[in-house]
């Protein structure tokens, strides 16, 4: 029974592709987990819509959405409605033809990485031998696409947005990866599927994820740090600074095109979660050795929808960045981080199993904390604020 | 001949010609960048995943964005239309150039073989030879780049010192 139910979809797709002409069995057997990454994730970015907003609102001691539907819970309905029928306004002097293309570049792209994240036991689309480098590389498009919006917008608001954005990718792009070669390296192997496979099993009850190691958990933080960032969320959302810059590259879409970079915004977040639970929290599996019966793909899910509750709660919590602050914090923190992550991810590679390893490997990680904490505040002095024009 | 062949190389010559023939720098760089996916796509298409991906990751993620960012940064006045006068040079010197790289194809083909056993590099075996064999030429680029990097730095900082 909870085989059959573990494998529900798989068993799905072998049934449907038996049944199926023997002329299109093979497009039918690569097109169904295709539709079905198109329609669940989708269908979360619906759900996420309405919880961030609830969410947020109680952080913020209001009610949030709850008029459409029992809670507000069909708000998602009115909000796609809205923006369907919704003008879509393209400035006279914009590159129409950029303009129109950006935001299909996002959603594609974006999609595009989902291929290669495993769901649950046995239900991935693509295992690659690079699965990893699979997904930064067509993560690597969407920094095009919002540049592409912020040009050809010909909006200086919108180009100082995409200018932000860009840099502020490219700056986290290296944290992230060098986070997940810490893990690359453990597993040794660049496939998701691996990666996944290598985390298995139990001592006790306790699994053997990475997260659960020094390295990785030092690793874990910072790979969310710098996919907060890569999200462009809060705090980390200068390029939609709207107290600066109205909405930076979005300032010039609207109707449906905005709702398809809204939808590209929110993929790429769960995109990104899927893959550090991949990398650091085991996958599909399950947290504890008692509750495997539980569907792997429950389990995927369930931790997604944990990481996406923290982006909301650190969204409703922490205020945005300065840009001095965003680019400091990525070269002259996170990247020293990341590299003594690495260091110490090849001391436990070698290292016996004990005790012993776990206070060696976390004292690189921990000095240099401290030591990074302390340098990093020496050049900097806290006086008095002068205003030079509001006094 | 195979479909996928001719519709990536399509790909990657329309893209190249748009780059060199559209007025706009923004639009050049953009079809620069679909250029690069064509041949990433020629590299996939050729099992060679580790070098296709990468083609993606640094040509469309860094340098097509490089190259964006220089033209934002720099003044970009609408060109006006010119025709350069080095012209039937720039010509002879692109076509000695293909010749020497077709001679190179053809008879590098005659020597190897193309007979239908395709390499399989996996991604195991290009780690292993760079952390093995070739450890010393990777550690020495390394110590270049990472010297021009700081370089460029270095001058960018002393320009703003010195107003």
């Amino acid at each position: 029974m909870t085989q059959g139910l573990d494998q529900i979809f798989v068993t799905l797709q072998h049934w449907a592709v038996s049944h199926s002409p023997a002329a299109v069995q093979p497009a039918v057997s690569i097109l169904l987990p295709v539709v079905g990454i198109l329609i669940a994730f989708p269908a979360l970015f619906a759900i996420t819509t309405v919880l961030e907003r609830k969410g947020l609102a109680r952080i913020q001691n209001r009610y949030g959405p709850n008029r459409v539907g029992p809670f507000g819970l069909l708000q998602p309905m009115a909000d796609a409605v809205k923006s369907l029928t919704k003008e879509d306004l393209v400035p006279r002097s914009a590159d129409k033809l950029v303009h129109f293309l950006a935001p299909l570049l996002l959603v594609a792209a974006v999609f595009v990485e989902y291929a290669v994240v495993p769901v649950g036991r046995n239900m991935v689309l693509a295992d690659m031998d690079c699965g990893v480098l699979f997904f930064f590389a067509a993560g690597a498009a969407t920094e095009m696409s919002v540049f592409m919006a912020g040009w050809s917008s010909r909006n200086k608001y919108s180009l100082l947005g995409a200018m932000r954005a860009v840099a502020q990718m490219i700056s986290y792009e290296a944290p992230l990866i060098l986070s997940s070669i810490a893990v690359v390296m453990a597993a040794g192997s660049l496939s998701t599927v691996t990666i996944v496979e290598k985390q298995a099993g139990y001592s006790g009850f306790w699994p053997h994820w990475y997260v659960l190691t020094p390295w990785g958990l030092a690793g874990f933080v910072l790979f969310m740090i710098a996919a907060t960032a890569e999200s462009n969320r809060s705090p980390f959302d200068l390029p939609e600074g709207e107290s600066e810059i109205i909405a930076g590259y979005l300032t010039e879409y609207s109707g449906f095109k905005f709702a398809l970079f809204f939808l590209g915004e929110y993929l790429g977040m769960f995109a990104i979660s899927a893959l550090g639970i991949t990398l650091f929290l085991g996958g599909w599996a399950a947290p504890f050795s008692f509750l495997t019966w539980v569907p792997s793909w429950i389990w995927f899910f369930g931790k997604l929808l944990v990481l996406i509750a923290v982006f909301i709660w650190v969204r409703g919590t922490l205020p945005r960045l300065r840009m001095d602050q965003l680019m400091n914090f990525a070269w002259k923190f996170m990247l020293p981080m990341t590299l003594m992550v690495i260091f110490s991810a090849g001391l436990w590679r070698f290292l016996p199993s004990g005790v012993l390893r776990w206070l060696i490997c976390a004292a690189p990680i921990a000095l240099l904390y401290v030591v990074l904490g302390r340098v990093l505040q020496t050049d900097r002095k806290i006086e008095k604020r002068v205003y030079r024009y509001a006094e | 001949m195979t479909a996928p062949f001719v519709i990536l190389a399509i790909l990657a010559i329309a893209g190249a010609t748009a780059a060199m023939t559209l007025r706009k720098l923004v639009h050049c760089a953009l079809a620069l960048a679909v250029c690069f996916v064509g041949l990433a796509g020629l590299y996939l298409n050729l099992n060679a995943q580790f070098v296709g991906l990468v083609q993606i990751l640094v040509y469309v993620g860094a340098v097509v964005i490089l190259i964006v960012f220089a033209i934002l940064l720099t003044r970009h006045d609408e060109l006006p239309a010119q025709t350069s006068r080095t012209r039937i040079a720039g010509l002879g010197v692109s076509a000695l150039v293909f010749a020497l790289l077709a001679w190179a194809v053809t008879a590098g083909g005659a020597k190897f073989g193309a007979a239908g056993t395709q390499p399989e590099a996996a991604i195991k075996d290009i780690g292993s030879a760079l952390m093995q064999r070739y450890v010393l030429p990777l550690e020495v680029v390394g110590l270049l780049l990472t010297a021009a990097l700081i370089g460029a730095v270095v001058i960018a900082m002393e320009e703003k010192k010195s107003k």
